[in-house]
């Protein structure tokens, strides 16, 4: 059914994608969070009719149209690159993915351009309600945006809603609801804006204690962090509570990967969830596969069963399990089961279009009908993108990248909840100023908050993999065929632009908070 | 009650939707037509400014009308989406990269410590002004001049040359029409610059440049007007829905859908008088005149791309492989199902609109763009 496919065309495909991504990622959780700050800060000046919140809000604002320009450049590669990269994946899911894209550039894009435009330019031209209006729509039109591309990025990891339709042998949609609420995209579209709120918290506070470091514009950053750590406490809350429910979905639609990110290679009860661990190369092997194991680890004895399965006697599989089996405590399919139903799900669908081919009526209709029966999609259908696999193993994500992205994500979003806690209370009791070390790790908490956003991403991606869409399809089959030296030389001409564009933006954005806000 | 709507209904009404946003998308080039000439039209600096600040304005709408044509293409032609950006790679590569590099250069440009110098930022201004048109006008053409790709059995694109689409720069038809786009759009960035700006120096280079900018233009579009019309067109046969090489097919189509003559003949009337009222009048209006002249003149030309039973991405490789709007499209439930989301598409032109007149109510000078607010 498809060609043998060079895997480095496969490996550019994705590290392509991926370094668009991590940029465009750099960049958007800013515009999600600071979007909503500079909006209440702005309220506040309409409120009182301060000056003063006037020039802090058009500061902050300075800093967020430098980054505004940046996210929208990135993006519309994301988008393009789809069509350009994965052109079989496009066609494929374009029934289903296409729609959150098109409502998304109708509803979400057109709003956020078009006020943004007010917000920049209306300053002296507008009323100061019709203003601040503005404002609170590029906010809203920013965070819609994201709603759109998560219900996409939802589907691709819990497919749901659509049937597959053996004349033109791709997904389409039945039931547009299920694709939006679906539970993975509102694990993920909440747990995604909740992030971008407070990584743009801590820049805010990280970019204030900077201010109060050097002795300047205290009025300003006082408040300011005031409002984000406020911001900041409740949206890192969010974080906590939306990425428990994320991960207890994962359990259940995605167990493989949810293994991964623990690093379980073994099942049991009583399965503790580690806290903090060291993998390296091991002897350990997963059919063919050498797979990666602790040096050294700390656990939280029972916790992982009690996340999971409601009591700390419950089952937890690994990946051996998933994958292999052969363990009598786990009761579902393997790999290799799985491999068997997608192999039968695609033969039949071969025998549909050989019966189509000599144009056998009677043989189409019976095919068709035991194809769209309900057995055979629940127990083959569901498992098609299994056909494409050589070994069970190949369905195994990277191992390490998933663990240590889970997990310095995880321990970061626990550090950002203390820095949000400990930043209000010793403003509240106005020893703040008094405590430089923590006004330091305010300072030094911006690079951190990124890298906790971005490896929230590399996991919810790496950890998918082999998978383009759980289950359905791999992506060997999803790549476009187009030379891998071609994909090679683009992927070099984006890295290069990119980070030349990235420079010149964190240099612009550096001497314009050195420079302050104006008077 | 439900209404039954038929699938080949809405395959037309996404079709329509697609080529409005099509046709906003080239009026809204206004934005990189100005851009082009960043060097050119300016006498000083303080005219450049001005003119950098008038289209940095709206140079977002552009940008959002180019993603929301590419997602709505996505949504309802994804066979398109996954042909034409998977197999003419090196030409989608090409205008993904004058848009970046405009995205940021408005922003960054008069930044202190922008690293590369305001000049840098002008030729990316200038670079996706002169090659954004061009190539987005090449590629367009190629829905009437056809691509040399194959389709297998699942619909896997393969495309029969290592050119991937640059292929496309040269066929005469294909260069030519991608001309006319640009200096089109250099033609609308001149009657925005003349709308928008306070400046009587400036307004007179406007007009002076406008003279041969639209003189090209239209050389270079009845070129390809009179190429196309004469020329062989892409026909689904009715009956055995195979494409097959018609003559004088898209002549045929703007003769059998009389509705679309007119519309392309009052889009041309409209931009002729745009032009004209600006050169001999002194207008500066002109550019609602040549705006929707350019709107209602590339909503014609799709319409006879698709409609009437043509096929619209052919492929003159291997003509069965050939997109038409009914094997291209998304199953009747997507297509009906945004038809409902694509109902909200006047309220959003409402609100653009406001908020459009309420930026452009006082003209661009040169006091405002010493007072410093947000300035480009």
């Amino acid at each position: 059914m498809i060609e043998h496919i060079d895997m480095s065309l496969v490996d550019w495909s994705r590290a392509q994608f991926a370094l668009t991504a991590i940029y465009h990622w750099i960049f958007v959780p800013l515009t999600l969070g600071l979007s909503f700050i500079v909006a209440m800060m702005e309220t506040i000046y309409v409120r009182t009719g301060n000056e003063e919140w006037k020039r802090m809000t058009r500061f902050w604002m300075t800093l967020f149209g430098i980054n505004f320009a940046i996210g929208i450049a990135t993006g519309i590669i994301l988008e393009f690159e789809f069509g350009t990269n994965w052109s079989n994946y496009s066609w494929f899911v374009g029934d289903i993915f296409g729609a959150p894209l098109a409502i998304e550039g109708i509803l979400a894009f057109f709003l956020e351009s078009t006020f943004v435009a007010v917000m920049f330019f209306g300053w002296n031209k507008v009323s100061k309600k019709f203003h601040l209006a503005s404002t609170w729509l590029v906010a809203i039109g920013a965070n819609l945006s994201a709603l759109w591309i998560l219900v996409a990025n939802a589907w691709m990891q819990n497919p749901v809603g659509m049937v597959f339709n053996p004349d033109t042998a791709r997904n389409e949609m039945v039931n547009f609801w299920a694709v939006l609420f679906n539970q993975v995209a509102i694990d993920k579209f909440l747990h995604t804006i909740s992030s971008g709120f407070l990584l743009a918290s801590v820049f805010v506070m990280g970019i204030s204690s900077w201010f109060l470091l050097k002795k300047r514009e205290e009025w300003m950053a006082l408040r300011s962090i005031l409002i984000t750590a406020i911001f900041g406490l409740l949206s890192s809350l969010m974080v906590a509570f939306t990425g428990d429910t994320s991960a207890r979905t994962i359990a259940k639609v995605q167990p493989i990967k949810f293994a991964a990110f623990e690093a379980q290679y073994d099942g049991t009860r009583n399965a503790g969830l580690v806290a903090f661990g060291i993998l390296k190369d091991s002897d350990k092997k997963i059919g063919e596969k050498k797979v990666k194991d602790f040096v050294f680890k700390i656990q939280i004895p029972g916790f992982l069963s009690v996340l999971t399965g409601g009591d700390k006697d419950a089952f937890v599989p690994g990946i051996n399990d998933l994958v292999m089996g052969g363990v009598a405590e786990y009761k579902g399919l393997t790999v290799a089961d799985k491999m068997q139903r997608g192999t039968d799900a695609k033969d039949v669908l071969n025998d549909y279009k050989r019966a189509k081919l000599v144009n056998n009526r009677e043989q189409l209709e019976l095919i068709k009908e035991y194809f769209q029966g309900k057995t055979f999609v629940e127990e083959n259908l569901k498992y098609f993108g299994y056909a494409f696999l050589d070994l069970p193993e190949d369905a195994i994500p990277n191992v390490s990248v998933s663990f240590y992205s889970f997990h310095i994500m995880v321990i970061l979003g626990f550090f950002f909840i203390l820095v949000c806690i400990l930043s209000l209370i010793l403003l509240l009791r106005g020893k703040l100023l008094k405590n430089r070390w923590f006004l330091r790790i305010l300072l030094f908490s911006i690079p951190l908050v990124y890298i906790a956003s971005e490896s929230g991403w590399v996991l919810a991606e790496m950890g998918r993999q082999p998978w383009i869409i759980q289950d359905l399809m791999p992506v060997n089959v999803a790549v476009s065929k187009i030379s891998a030296g071609s994909v090679m030389t683009t992927f070099i001409l984006f890295a290069i632009l990119f980070t030349a564009l990235l420079i010149a933006e964190v240099s612009i954005m550096v001497r314009q908070i050195k420079t302050g806000p104006k008077h | 009650m439900t209404i039954m709507i038929s699938y080949i209904f809405l395959q037309h009404y996404w079709w329509i939707i697609v080529s409005l946003l099509a046709s906003l998308l080239v009026f809204l080039m206004f934005v990189q037509g100005g851009q082009s000439m960043i060097f050119s039209l300016p006498g000083n600096d303080s005219q450049k400014t001005m003119i950098v600040n008038a289209l940095g304005r709206k140079w977002e709408f552009t940008f959002t009308t180019l993603v929301t044509f590419g997602g709505a293409f996505f949504a309802s032609f994804p066979l398109f989406y996954a042909t034409s950006f998977g197999g003419a790679y090196w030409v989608w590569i090409a205008i993904l990269f004058s848009f970046i590099i405009q995205a940021i250069a408005y922003e960054f440009r008069s930044k202190p410590a922008n690293i590369y110098g305001k000049k840098t930022f002008d030729v990316f201004l200038l670079l996706n002004g002169a090659l954004g048109p061009f190539l987005i006008g090449t590629a367009v053409a190629t829905f009437f001049t056809g691509s040399r790709f194959s389709l297998d059995y699942m619909n896997n694109v393969k495309w029969a040359n290592q050119w991937h689409g640059l292929e496309a720069l040269i066929n005469g038809k294909n260069l030519a029409l991608g001309l006319a786009v640009l200096f089109l759009a250099k033609a609308n960035g001149l009657l925005y610059i003349i709308n928008s700006i306070e400046n009587e120096d400036l307004i007179k280079r406007s007009v002076k440049k406008l003279i041969t900018n639209s003189i090209s233009f239209i050389v270079f579009f009845l070129f390809f007007l009179v190429a196309l019309l004469s020329s062989n067109g892409f026909a689904i046969n009715d009956e055995t829905g195979r494409v097959t090489i018609e003559k004088y097919k898209y002549l045929h189509n703007l003769i059998q859908m009389p509705l679309v003559l007119i519309i392309f003949l009052a889009g041309v009337v409209a931009f002729l008088h745009g032009i004209g009222t600006t050169i001999f009048r002194g207008s500066r209006k002109g550019i609602w005149f040549t705006g929707s002249g350019t709107i209602l003149a590339v909503f014609a030309l799709f319409l006879i791309a698709g409609f009437n039973g043509t096929a619209f991405y052919p492929s003159s490789y291997d003509l069965s492989s050939s997109l038409t709007i009914r094997n291209a499209s998304s199953s009747r439930f997507t297509l009906k199902t945004m038809m409902y989301v694509s109902f909200i598409i006047p309220f959003v032109l409402a609100y653009i609109w406001y908020a459009w007149k309420a930026i452009n109510k006082k003209k661009i000078t040169e006091e405002e763009m010493k007072e410093g607010e947000h300035i480009y």
